[in-house]
């Protein structure tokens, strides 16, 4: 368990490495590994019981990123955590590497299960809740979902069944930073008002601000603590946190830096 | 007449004694689970089975979180529910992941019927044939599934099996055993080969008699693996009769006909001709006659091994 200024160091080391294996890669979605950063790094360096010594343990914690492009993230999170040594991140993304361009359970340490195809992880999650429960396991299930990523039906399909099947043990995050492919997520296609979506669909809504690691742990407890029904965070991000001219640039979601961008990134994140 | 039974009941008990065998088996469904007969599961195993409502494409990603905890998950609906309407989400949370979890599609094919062609699934084996990893099944009859379905909670990685709404005629006794890749010779001949899966079996051993009275010796061969196909008995059967006639209640685009045809031309052997629907969807009717109208009939699969077999002598 890691205290808020550790947390902090991790989740800045997490950022810089996620920019560096991007740039080194020549492509990548830095923008939204760094809108969730802070919840992962929170969910991995805090909240989660999990361990690289032993990645099958049944009675693990397991994380789904649903919002699979975000992986140099996790990458960089499963590194630091020893599922794989470091130097692998520098071959992010090329051929034979271990580090596909999206999530690979079989290629990939740590990975529990792939993405990449939007809308579909949350499926997944509620899968592994309903059998862990069934199997009397106490560790709980997490995903992590893309605010545009919510304009998939498939979410909303999950987010029924979680509730119908009272998956306390489940908690997702929707990493709302109001940013997607083509432009904000309010012009492209409104999800709001979305935390009263969920409270529709019969989950306990927690809304937060996403970088403050006070109300991020807070919430993963409040969460842990409710009982009959499965919980998300609405976490209010910011794409590109961390990174001046990166943070609320939509043009980042889907591109690495150049070598000249990465060395002003790096520099404010020392 | 010989005892039928469909196999869409055949898999719900044989799923239901399965999980009496193992503990990790559990089911789930969409809505249509007195249809698939997974419901036979369910009132057994309560606990074990998950219903998931109108939802095909959460039921498929809750059977790949279900595997990734441990279990040995079994998904029905309707074949054209669990393969075509799902195909990203089988595509990348089951067969990317390569999870033990099963698919079984009921309803397959023109023997589905009245429903017409929404409910008909006509290109289900086709599609999951394209997918890595996935293995495609389409079992003859009662006992062949039962066997399917045990040898498919077995298997490593994930399966497709379809069943069918239609009762069909009991083939087998109990003790036939079903293995992935295998195809068996249910009738054996030397001058052609009728290669047959799922409820067309039956339908190519009614054509052999027919044949046999003008003394054509027809060799009948049950093919219920799909994917992986037992090339073996195929390229056999290519150089010991003068051809083989494929017979599927499916598209001959991409079912068991289209693996026969890479098959044998990947192996420079033998002359095929395809029963199936060409090109078209299928329609409200009765099977018995939607199969003499789609040329898909037992005196189709008998005019095919004929044509076949002049055209050969022809050659000669």
């Amino acid at each position: 368990m890691s205290n808020n200024s550790e947390l902090a160091d991790i989740s800045k080391a997490v950022r810089r490495e996620v920019l560096k294996m991007t740039t080194a890669a020549g492509s990548g979605h830095p923008g939204g590994s760094l809108s969730s950063a802070d919840i992962v790094t929170s969910l991995y360096f805090s909240e989660m019981k999990q361990s690289a010594k032993n990645p099958n343990d049944p009675e693990r914690d397991k994380f789904i990123l649903s919002k699979g492009h975000a992986c140099p993230l996790l990458y960089a999170i499963l590194a630091e955590l020893e599922y794989f040594p470091k130097e692998e991140l520098s071959n992010l993304r090329k051929i034979s590497s271990m580090l596909q361009g999206h999530p690979d359970r079989n290629k990939t340490p740590g990975v529990e299960s792939s993405t990449g195809s939007l809308g579909q992880g949350l499926s997944v999650a509620c899968g592994i809740a309903l059998g862990d429960r069934l199997s009397k396991r106490k560790s709980r299930t997490y995903c992590l979902i893309g605010c545009g990523e919510s304009q998939e039906g498939q979410v909303w399909e999950a987010a029924m069944s979680a509730a119908h099947y009272k998956l306390d043990n489940l908690c997702a995050i929707v990493d709302n930073n109001n940013l997607q492919i083509d432009g904000k997520t309010s012009e492209v296609m409104n999800i709001e008002p979305i935390a009263d979506k969920w409270k529709a669909f019969g989950w306990n809504v927690l809304e937060i601000d996403g970088h403050n690691f006070n109300e991020i742990l807070n919430a993963f407890k409040e969460a842990r603590a409710c009982k009959g029904k499965p919980t998300v965070l609405v976490a209010k991000t910011v794409k590109g946190k961390g990174v001046s001219f990166m943070e609320n640039v939509c043009g980042y979601h889907g591109m690495a830096l150049t070598a000249e961008e990465l060395e002003r990134a790096l520099e404010e994140l020392k | 007449m010989s005892e039928e039974i469909a196999t869409r009941q055949s898999y719900g008990e044989a799923l239901a004694d399965l999980g009496e065998r193992n503990p990790d088996v559990v089911a789930l469904d969409a809505d249509l689970s007195k249809s698939t007969k997974s419901a036979i599961f369910a009132a057994k195993f309560p606990e074990r089975f998950f219903e998931m409502g109108v939802a095909e494409a959460n039921m498929i990603g809750t059977a790949a979180g279900l595997a990734i905890s441990g279990k040995i998950p079994f998904a029905s609906s309707f074949a054209v529910f669990c393969t075509g309407r799902v195909f990203d989400q089988v595509r990348v949370s089951i067969a990317y992941n390569n999870l033990n979890v099963n698919i079984c599609g009921s309803h397959s094919g023109l023997a589905t019927g009245a429903d017409g062609a929404t409910h008909q699934a006509t290109e289900d084996m086709a599609i999951m044939r394209t997918l890595p990893n996935m293995s495609v099944v389409c079992p003859a009859d009662s006992a062949e599934t039962k066997s399917v379905v045990f040898a498919s909670a077995e298997h490593k990685g994930p399966v497709y099996i379809r069943t069918t709404r239609l009762k069909t005629p009991v083939l087998f006794d109990s003790s036939h055993k079903f293995s992935f890749g295998k195809g068996n010779i249910v009738k054996d001949g030397t001058d052609v080969s009728l290669a047959a899966c799922g409820i067309m079996v039956s339908k190519a051993l009614d054509a052999a008699e027919l044949l046999k009275k003008e003394n054509i010796s027809a060799r009948v061969i049950n093919m219920p693996s799909i994917k992986p196909l037992d090339e073996s008995i195929i390229l056999k059967a290519a150089s010991e009769t003068q051809g083989i006639v494929s017979c599927e209640d499916h598209s001959i685009i991409g079912g068991l006909g289209s693996a026969i045809a890479e098959t044998l031309s990947e192996n420079n052997s033998g002359r095929l001709s395809r029963i199936g629907l060409r090109n078209v969807f299928g329609e409200s009717g009765d099977p018995k006659d939607l199969y003499k109208k789609f040329s898909m009939d037992v005196n189709s699969i008998y005019n095919s091994a004929k044509k076949l077999l002049q055209d050969r002598s022809g050659e000669q």
